[in-house]
């Protein structure tokens, strides 16, 4: 390649070279196979095939079982009551906050997504410090004060997992019916009081229909992550027994102590869980293609705000209390209880001690976990941002033969739940294949990568979507090569993209616990995993020292994100 | 012999075959405007030109140099075919400034570092965008960015310059101006343009020479601006080209008469013996080939008249036709303008005879 292009005339006979173009599109297909498609059929294959034959027994098996179906059961039903209640919450306070002339609209919007950056599993570590049946600080004070002889609120219970999962997932339809009521066209509701009609009206036969797409699309998301999460159910459920499909797959693993049997029970759950998924997927599909509407404009105007006259306060009140209640108090208990001498103590200034963060940040375990999660979440997020894009670029620019399997590849780990992709993960990177990455931080990372690359694929797509071919067409007929041309016109123009896109990856993979639990060794713990085990070992104040340390981070990074974000904007 | 030659290009993307045969030549240093209704295969044949789309068969050469050839399975790439372009939507790039911009193309040919900054300071003069020069693109309106564009066009080649509709997304008297430059820049350096519109007023401005394309992708009539107004090969050329009426003529004992419907008048002009083939046949004529003479049995009723500044447009009922009729602003104040309503004799001018059209339900 390189003697031809010397060599003017021979360059210009076709045939001798191997395109750019190709190299990617090979490239791609290949990641793809080995980081997606490998590990998902290994799952199936270790689910329906035993000693090289196919057999429906180990799902039939499974099926037979009570604890699979009432997990299954507890699956469905939690997914079910957090999407129910998570998506009127998200409606009630999207309106509220975005077209009601509540005081204090902006600050109070950005409040209302911080739920969406906190990680899960430490909301549920607080309640649980709370209202545990047994020893939470809250019941413990209203026992002593009105002399219950029982704890009078219990979150280990479906309906407290089902309280902690809504008020961190409601965010999702929050923040989706906010910005389709911001970019809707308020000449579409004035139309209507014109021609009329109602205050109350508008809102049920225009607003509502009008954000419908939002309001479904969020709501599904809920669904999706309810389903498959991990965290809340792991942390308030193992103590009462209630399992749901994802922790039931843990428990299964973790109690086989990684024998090959455990894992291939684990993987016949794993079906029965992708199913329970699919089935959501194609319930988002029906009702999504069910409502196309394009009057939503995409710049933001002025709409009409709706005077909420003698409710403006009571409700502003009930939007205060409610962010006290699921952004406040967990934040406090995770930092009060990080603080206290030992477990049980009341949280009382007397019993206060910093004994607790200079503990783990002097024990190598925990500083390892903090190392971990900072290597794993850099690296994953480099390398799922480059291979996100180069995706993204064969998809969107070269557009080949098999355009859409790729789409649907790069896409695919997303929708299947981490506790999944883990298992995939294990059967073909610990020696299956030839290659053992057992008890490696690179098994974690590979499940990383899966699990995030369609984040950066999605923002590069987006970005390189708004570069017009004829950019990079301009630049070769002004004596770029095709090389040339990418690197001075089309990656410049998409770098603000591939940033932020490193960062969708960076912060999520900084809390990951669903995949690391399951993958993780002696020497490889994350910070998540690390927070999870102090607290399964019964060290809760280290646990929440850890937990506190790990918010810390999480609010720095993300501000300097907004920083490097907010300065991009000006360009 | 020709600078810029197509022999036979043929392209389809798919079951889609955009052009078949296609051959065309330009000269040096003319303006050739190949222009042609939407989607007809004009940008296609200028892609195959730069080497962005390779054609499935035939030869292009620029200047005796072969630049395709499926034959002798020749496709030099896009990159060193040394073409400029100006893309319909100017393609400036974002991210770089003026300078940058126009800069490229030398950077690309690795030319020193003063020499660059002399030649984009002179090509800036010459498109009056010197005081721009460190701006970034954002900062400029459409038609800065335009002559951006066209100065970094002129960096990558003196010699052939295509421009790919590049005025459409302009106001009417920006458009004029830029025509106007155009031309101008082609006389200072004798740029040999290819210019590609579906704008006729756009190509009878600039060009010496038209190429017109039908829908379907074939090239229907070459010639000077005259020769295409004057004198269309065809029924498509002559509606493309402008606003047309046509009102059938009949055949009736061996004279041809104006089929108004309610009336027959006797057709007053010869009908060349061509169109003496038996069917059906129409008489084209253009809105300022009708007059106004009171002595002409063709008589008409004035429904609208409408004042434009340089003309009058009138919308005339002529039995049952509606017809449209232009009329100087000077020939109006000789003659006088006619009142909406009014009865009046009409005479045509320069009348062309085309085979009658199926008329659709």
């Amino acid at each position: 390649m390189i003697n031809l292009r010397r060599n003017k005339d021979l360059a210009a006979v076709e045939g001798r070279r191997i395109g750019l173009d190709n190299v990617m599109t090979a490239l791609a297909f290949v990641l793809l196979l080995v980081i997606v498609v490998i590990p998902i059929s290994m799952i199936i294959y270790n689910a329906f095939f035993h000693e090289g034959k196919f057999t429906f027994n180990l799902i039939v098996e499974q099926l037979t079982r009570s604890t699979t179906l009432s997990s299954m059961w507890n699956t469905i039903k939690i997914g079910g009551l957090v999407t129910l209640f998570g998506t009127i919450m998200g409606v009630f306070y999207a309106w509220l906050l975005g077209r009601s002339n509540i005081p204090g609209k902006k600050l109070m919007r950005s409040l209302f997504t911080i739920p969406y950056m906190f990680p899960p599993f430490l909301g549920a570590m607080a309640w649980d410090l709370l209202l545990n049946g047994r020893s939470g600080y809250l019941n413990r004070w209203m026992m002593q004060t009105f002399n219950l002889s029982s704890a009078p609120l219990n979150i280990n219970t479906i309906w407290g997992i089902v309280f902690v999962e809504v008020s961190y997932y409601f965010p999702f339809v929050f923040m989706q019916v906010v910005s389709a009521l911001e970019r809707m066209d308020p000449t579409l509701e004035e139309s209507a009081r014109i021609a009329g009609a109602k205050q109350g009206t508008v809102i049920r036969t225009i607003t509502l229909p009008l954000v419908v797409p939002a309001i479904s699309a969020g709501a599904l998301l809920i669904l999706i992550s309810s389903l498959a999460h991990f965290g809340v159910p792991a942390i308030l459920g193992f103590s009462q027994g209630i399992f749901t499909l994802p922790t039931r797959i843990f428990a299964v693993i973790s109690r086989s102590g990684g024998s090959f049997e455990g894992i291939r029970q684990a993987a016949a759950l794993s079906i029965l869980l992708v199913v329970v998924v699919a089935l959501a997927l194609l319930l988002q599909r029906k009702v999504l293609s069910s409502g196309g509407y394009d009057i939503i404009k995409g710049k933001s105007m002025r709409p009409t705000l709706i005077n909420l006259r003698g409710a403006r306060i009571p409700l502003f009140i009930l939007a205060l209390v409610t962010l006290a209640v699921i952004v406040m108090v967990p934040l406090i208990m995770i930092f009060l209880v990080g603080l206290v001498r030992a477990y049980g103590l009341p949280l009382i200034p007397a019993n206060f001690t910093l004994a607790n963060y200079t503990r783990i940040l002097t024990t190598s375990g925990t500083l390892d976990s903090i190392k971990n999660s900072l290597i794993l979440a850099i690296s994953a997020g480099i390398i799922s941002m480059t291979l996100g894009t180069l995706i993204a670029y064969v998809v969107q620019k070269i557009k080949p033969r098999g355009t859409g399997v790729l789409e649907i590849l790069s896409v695919l780990p997303y929708s299947i739940p981490g506790t999944v992709l883990a298992i995939g993960v294990i059967l073909a990177w610990s020696g299956s294949l030839g290659i053992n990455l057992y008890n490696t931080l690179w098994i974690i990372l590979v499940a990383y990568i899966a699990r995030y690359l369609s984040f950066s694929m999605k923002t590069s797509s987006a970005a390189l979507l708004q570069v017009h071919p004829s950019l990079e067409e301009a630049a070769r007929t002004c004596g770029a090569t095709h090389t040339e041309s990418l690197k001075d016109i089309t990656l410049p123009l998409i770098r603000p993209a591939m940033i932020s896109g490193f960062f969708l990856i960076f912060l999520p993979a900084m809390r990951e616990v669903t995949t690391s639990v399951l993958l993780y060794g002696p020497y490889t713990r994350t910070l998540g995993v690390q927070i999870y085990s102090l607290r399964d070992a019964g060290m809760m104040p280290q646990a929440a020292a850890l937990g506190s340390v790990a918010i810390v981070l999480i609010i720095v990074i993300n501000a300097i994100v907004n920083a490097i974000t907010a300065d991009r904007k000006g360009v | 012999m020709a600078y810029v030659r197509f022999e036979n290009i043929s392209v389809s993307y798919g079951d889609n075959q955009v052009l078949k045969n296609f051959s065309l030549s330009l000269e040096k240093n003319e303006i050739m405007c190949l222009v042609g209704p939407s989607g007809c295969g004009k940008t296609t044949l200028v892609r195959c030109l730069l080497g962005l789309t390779r054609p499935d068969e035939g030869e292009i050469y620029v200047d005796d140099k072969c630049l395709f050839s499926s034959k002798r399975r020749i496709n030099v790439p896009a990159e060193r075919r040394g073409i400029g372009i100006v893309f319909q939507d100017y393609a400036v790039w974002p991210h770089l400034t003026v300078k940058d911009n126009v800069a490229y193309p030398m950077r690309k040919q690795r030319m020193k570092k003063n020499e660059i900054d002399r030649r984009v300071k002179d090509v800036l003069k010459q498109v009056s965008m010197s005081e721009y020069i460190n701006h970034l693109p954002g900062q400029l309106s459409g038609g800065q960015q335009q002559r951006v564009a066209i100065a970094r066009a002129l960096m990558s080649s003196d010699d052939l310059i295509v421009l790919d509709e590049p005025i459409t997304n302009l106001d009417a008297k920006l458009r004029d101006q830029m025509l106007n430059e155009i031309r101008d820049i082609q006389r200072n350096i004798g740029t040999t343009i290819f210019y590609i519109t579906h704008d006729q007023k756009a190509a009878l401005h600039l060009g010496d020479q038209l190429a017109i394309m039908n829908g379907r992708g074939e090239l229907v009539q070459i010639g000077s601006d005259e020769d295409i107004i004057l004198r269309p090969k065809s029924r498509f050329i002559f509606e493309f080209i402008g606003v047309t009426n046509f009102i059938p003529l009949k055949l009736v004992n061996s004279e041809y008469k104006l089929d108004l419907g309610r009336e027959m008048i006797p057709w007053p002009e010869q009908v060349p013996d061509t169109m003496a083939h038996g069917k059906p046949i129409e008489m084209g004529t253009r809105p300022n080939d009708i007059t106004f003479d009171d002595a002409s049995p063709i008589k008409a009723k004035v429904k609208r008249a409408v004042f434009l500044g340089s003309e009058y447009d009138y919308f005339i009922e002529l039995g049952n036709m509606e017809i449209r009729l232009q009329q100087s602003t000077l020939d109006a104040a000789l003659v006088g303008v006619a009142k909406e309503g009014s009865e009046v004799g009409l005479r045509f001018l320069n009348p062309h005879y085309y085979e009658a059209k199926r008329r659709e339900a």
